[in-house]
């Protein structure tokens, strides 16, 4: 009597790589992921602050801009998104755009940002808007949610240079799944 | 020992707080090539370990991190 072992089929992602030449010091980069969901201006600084800082560090970093995170990747020109009067009224409401960001606390009609740019200019600390542009430069991938957009009436020539094109939660899943660290700000 | 000779790049960072000088030095270190040596300034007092870890993190080589009055001087070679 005869037995046949038959090899075991492997997943291709784990045989793929396997003959791959090991490259002397090269180690994969950590992954960071920040869904940004807050449109608040303590918030967009810190998920600002915290990419540059991690791109810097040679992570690959990516945030998917959701909810009133998106805002943050408005146009500064661009003043009323949305294309009936529910999604312009939240605009008007909400104004678009990284810089005009409101605090969640003590905003006092824009006093309390006002105060919290005087002073981070006077202690050398960037804005939120320069931050995003540094984290740019260091190669950080912007993603914006299809969902959000769509929602609130915002198309993709109203966002800023260098945003990837949208996708779904389950695409922000696979990224979440696959990164070392995820945030949710 | 205070490493004059050779510096590439001088990236003035004082006066400007976490993560600026990181952030402009990741951003500077782009502009050189292997081996080149970059020069910062900073007045931040958390930068010295932020440029320490900064330097473990990323493979570059710190050659150099003193302290003049309230400036910090850090030179580093890109890897």
């Amino acid at each position: 009597m005869t037995a046949t072992l038959t090899r075991p089929e492997l997943p291709t992602a784990l045989v793929e790589g396997l003959d791959d030449p090991v490259v002397e010091g090269s180690v994969k980069p950590k992954e960071l992921v920040i869904v940004a969901e807050s449109g608040d201006l303590e918030r967009t600084w810190a998920t600002t602050i915290l990419a540059s800082t991690a791109a810097a560090g040679e992570m690959k970093v990516s945030i998917f801009f959701t909810f009133w995170g998106l805002f943050a990747l408005v146009r500064p020109e661009v003043r009323i998104t949305g294309t009936n009067w529910m999604q312009k009224m939240l605009a008007m409401m909400n104004r678009p755009g990284i810089d005009h960001a409101k605090l969640s606390k003590l905003n006092f009609v824009g006093m309390g940002p006002w105060m919290m740019k005087k002073l981070a200019k006077q202690y050398g600390v960037a804005e939120p808007r320069e931050l995003l542009e540094m984290a740019q430069a260091l190669g950080v991938r912007l993603i914006p949610c299809q969902m959000s957009m769509d929602m609130m009436g915002i198309s993709a020539d109203q966002l800023i240079d260098g945003v990837e094109p949208a996708v779904g939660a389950a695409a922000a899943l696979e990224l979440m799944t696959n990164a070392d660290a995820s945030l949710f700000i | 020992m205070t490493v004059t000779d050779s510096i590439a790049k001088t990236l003035d960072a004082r006066n400007l707080s976490c993560p600026l000088p990181i952030v402009k030095t990741a951003l500077a270190i782009k502009e050189l090539a292997s081996g080149q040596l970059i020069e910062v300034l900073a007045t931040d007092p958390g930068s010295t370990k932020d440029f320490a870890a900064w330097a473990t993190t990323t493979g570059h080589a710190l050659v150099e991190s003193s302290v003049d009055g309230k400036v910090f001087r850090y030179v580093l070679r890109k890897k």
